[in-house]
This record gives C-alpha cells, structure tokens and sequence, in this order.
C-alpha cells in the first residue's frame, strides 16, 4: 500500500444512484474504501472507519465497494454477493456490518442467518444468492478497483485519489482533514 | 508503510528491446521458454520470494485478474529465484494457476539478464514486463521491493499492445 510509479486515481467515479453511501453528497471529504469481507486487515480497518465517521460526522461521505481476491479468501465472494443481495432490500450497510462483525463465519448457512436476522425476505435472498445475480456487480467493483491501483485490501481513496499511507485512526483523520473542503 | 527500498541503480530493460530469451524449469520436468509463447503477449512478473507478505498478496491478486489478462490472449509467468519444489508448495498452498519458473541454477540469471536483480539481497527485485507477440519488451517497471505494483500498469500495456498493433 504504498506509491506505484504513477499516479492511482479512482478511475468509477462515486455515483450516488449507483454506490452504496453512507453521508451526504455535498459532504466536505469523500473516502472510498475497496474491501473483501473475510479479509483480516479489512476486518481491522473495520472499527476504525467507524471511529472516523463518529468524528466527522456530515462533514464525511463514506463508500464502499468490493474487492474479493478469492484465490486468498474462499468466502469473500459470496458474501459480498450477500451483502449486495441485502442491499436490493434495502439493507447493505447492516450486512455489511454483520459480515465485518462476524468474518470467520462467512458460510452459506452463516449469511443465510444473517439475513434472517435482519429481517430480509430469505426466500429472495437465497434465490439471489444461488443465482449469483450480483456476481457482474461485484466484479464491476473489483474491476473498477484494478484499474484504479488497487492492490491490496483494504485499499482507500481520499477525493478520488489513493491514500498511500497507513489507516490507523489519526493517520486517516490527518490525511481526511487534508482533504476536507 | 515504511523502509521503501528503492532499488538504486536497477534500470529494466526499456520498451523496445528485444526480450531476452530463456528456459526455466516450472516443475521437476517441465522447463518454459519465452520463445513458447511467441505470437502471443507475456507478461513477466519477477518478485523476490516466495512466502512473503507482499510476493503473496502479489501473486494472489493476478490469480484474481488472470481472466482479464487472458483477454488479450496473453501469458504470466511469475519468476523468482526460489526452487521448483517451493515454487510448488506456494502456488499449492496459495492457490495460483499460472506457472511460476525458477531462477535457480545459475542463482538469478535470468533476473540479471532482464537488469533486474539485486545483487545485495541475492533475490530479484520486484519487477514487470509486458513483451508483445514478436518478443519485444512493450513495458517495463520496477516496484520499490515492499510495494505491490498491482495489476493496472499490466492491463494499461496490454490495451497499448492492441492500440499499436491495430
């Protein structure tokens, strides 16, 4: 995670009716995080995104999309499938909350819990699921990602461009205060 | 991330050069060629070493990419001078498809060849090529050894390969 030869921009911009956002889109700073569910350092990251948007508040825009490297992490993909599945019902970031909460349970039968406990309607998530209709979403992302230098996870953008520096809580806030309007 | 060793003194090959041609073992009786993929790109990734941290998130990530780079009909070859039986240890345990040549015997020759090796360490530095389908080197770069360059450059000098030959 640290600088390439040139320069890594975000090459998807952040598009509101496509994302899935949390804060408003006038908000001062937008951060774009490229993460795998059943990665451990995106499970670290996990908290300390938190933190950053229980400090910023409105003056922080907070993105999220998926980069399953699979070949590591046999569960990623389904989940991230399973959290675009919830999202169809409305309901990404609490799945996508659970999934980081609960990382060493990814199993088909652990989302098909996590789904029932957050009330989705399980039947259309199974079929959801077991059809991979996500899947070209997901790949959107991962694609969006590699093309944007991502290369490892997780992978942050600061206002489109890749924070090549550490996501510990005052290293983030520093370089997010940076780059507050 | 800190402790960027920048590879002081390596130049790779520039674009335009014709590719170095070598025989490698990829496993106990099999032995690759770059002049095996002629009429078709190859991409060369030199890393350092099996095992380590950023080699395996590395590799990993163009296990992850590998159907995109074969959307230009093209070939990757990971090279290090770890031997066969490690190389087949690491591409089991870690789940990569592709072939990983080792540049054992002579220690690292190849890696010299393509100006790339760091003497110091006794490993390769952390390096890409992307040669096109006559063997000439299209694209070169050479990562700091604790950087993972990632796979957009590669996937840059695949779409130039196109642009130019069309």
């Amino acid at each position: 995670m640290s600088t390439t030869g040139w320069g890594a921009v975000l090459t998807l911009p952040v598009a509101e009716d496509r994302d899935h956002i949390q804060g408003p889109a006038d908000a001062a700073v937008t951060l774009v995080e490229y993460g795998d569910y059943e990665c451990p350092y995106c499970g670290a990251a996990y908290p300390i995104v938190k933190q950053v948007q229980a400090r910023m508040g409105e003056r922080l825009r907070f993105v999220f999309r998926n980069f399953p490297i699979t070949t590591s992490h046999p569960h990623a993909e389904q989940a991230a499938e399973a959290a675009e599945a919830a999202a169809t019902q409305g309901r990404f970031w609490p799945m996508h909350d659970l999934l980081y909460e609960n990382q060493r349970n990814l199993g088909d039968r652990d989302l098909r819990a996590y789904a029932e406990q957050l009330a989705l309607d399980v039947e259309l998530f199974d079929t959801e699921l077991a059809g991979h209709v996500h899947a070209e979403r997901v790949h959107q992302d991962f694609m969006s990602g590699v093309r944007s230098g991502v290369n490892g996870t997780p992978t942050f953008y600061i206002n489109g461009a890749r924070h090549d520096d550490s996501y510990d809580l005052e290293t983030l806030l520093a370089a997010l205060a940076r780059g507050s309007r | 991330m800190t402790g960027m060793n920048v590879a002081h003194s390596l130049l790779p090959l520039p674009p335009g050069t014709k590719a170095p041609d070598f025989e490698l073992p990829s496993t106990s009786d099999k032995t690759i060629s770059l002049t095996d993929f002629r009429g078709q790109p190859v991409i060369l990734a030199f890393y350092p070493a099996d095992w380590s941290p950023v080699c395996s998130d590395q590799m990993a990530l163009y296990q992850e990419v590998l159907p995109e780079f074969q959307k230009f009909n093209a070939v990757l070859l990971g090279i290090s001078v770890d031997g066969i039986w490690c190389h087949l240890a690491f591409a089991k345990d870690r789940n990569l498809h592709f072939p990983l040549l080792s540049d054992f015997e002579p220690k690292g020759e190849v890696a010299r060849t393509y100006q790339v090796y760091r003497a110091e360490e006794g490993t390769s530095g952390r390096a890409l090529y992307v040669i096109d389908a006559e063997g000439i080197v299209r694209w070169s770069y050479l990562s700091p050894v604790s950087v993972n360059p990632g796979a957009d450059g590669i996937l840059r000098a695949l779409e130039n390969l196109g642009e130019e030959g069309a």
